[in-house]
């Protein structure tokens, strides 16, 4: 061990710091089950009512520009790989190299969330809203709300995620700000790491299913 | 702490070439749907990229390749429990709902 001042103190319930980083990685990846169950639901869902009234699915999904989809899709794969350049570095104790690509994957998120605020501030102003509030187009069908009901309630969910991605990966980067991580401990950011893959991870699949086919 | 040093073993070219991987899967997925006329095939097409693509993020990106196993059966069991939700709500959409909705 170092006399490095910084060095992480593991919890006394811990035999190690091994033990430490091996029980709140596993914690990690129980809470992105709960999360992928969370998403799951409103996935069978869509499938589901797509399959009852496919013609208002079909018109809802003209309404989406693909463009815009895609071009968030890459902004979110490259800040997957910031995000492992953040924990790779991190784990080097590299601090200035860590907290660099830690901010250009907040940076990325933002980009993501202006990218969405376009589309919604587009979509809001002519009336494609969930449900009753619906007062677009009509295409001849009854119940077009249903569509915008699972495009907000799917991309509004996903974008509270990339939002408080944000938040966590900012507290990773003060603290990796701080020196903090090194190769001995480095646990929040690959916790936060595994949670802000798990975003770009559903967002594969949102990005087909909302925008390519339908 | 050998365990700690075991990352490492993923270098920054392997990531580049993950992220590249992943960026053509998607100019991919963008022309097979957008571009050709693929009829029923379309939302497979789509469907097995957008899984690819998520196998990459997981075994590379979230590390379930080098990781310890018990990882892998974790996130497993949260897509075994989801494909049940699925199986058994089409399940009933097909032999309940479709035949007797007054919604049709």
């Amino acid at each position: 061990m170092s006399s490095n001042s910084q060095h992480h103190h593991f919890a006394h319930h811990f035999e190690s710091e091994e033990h430490e980083y091996a029980t709140s990685k596993e914690g990690v990846w129980l809470f992105l089950v709960s999360e992928i169950l969370m998403f799951g639901g409103l996935f069978v869902g869509y499938i589901i009512y797509q399959h009852m009234y496919p013609q208002v699915f079909h018109e809802g999904a003209m309404h989406l520009d693909w463009r815009l989809g895609a071009l968030n899709t890459i902004v979110l794969l490259f800040s997957s790989l910031t995000m492992v350049l953040g924990v790779h570095f991190s784990q080097l104790g590299d601090r200035k190299k860590a907290v660099t690509a830690l901010a250009i994957t907040i940076l990325c998120g933002a980009i993501f969330m202006c990218v969405k605020y376009i589309e919604y501030s587009h979509k809001i102003h002519e009336g494609l809203l969930p449900g009753a509030w619906y007062t677009g187009e009509t295409h001849g069908l009854s119940n077009m709300g249903l569509y915008f009901s699972f495009y907000f309630m799917m991309t509004g969910l996903h974008g509270t995620h990339v939002l408080g991605g944000m938040c966590l990966i900012l507290w990773v980067l003060l603290r990796a700000n701080k020196g903090e991580f090194n190769s001995h401990y480095y646990t929040p950011v690959e916790g936060v790491g595994l949670f802000w893959h798990l975003v770009d991870l559903i967002w594969i699949f949102l990005f087909p299913l909302l925008y390519l086919v339908g | 702490m050998a365990h700690h040093e075991e990352h490492h073993h993923i270098t920054l070219a392997t990531h580049l070439q993950v992220f590249s991987a992943l960026i053509g899967l998607t100019i991919l997925t963008v022309v097979t749907a957008k571009f050709m006329h693929l009829g029923v095939f379309e939302n497979l097409v789509a469907f097995s990229i957008a899984t690819v693509k998520g196998f990459l993020v997981m075994a590379y990106f979230m590390h379930l390749k080098y990781d310890e196993k018990i990882y892998r059966w974790i996130i497993l069991s949260s897509f075994a429990f989801v494909f049940l939700l699925f199986f058994f709500c089409v399940l009933d959409e097909a032999t309940r709902i479709v035949q007797h909705s007054a919604l049709q």
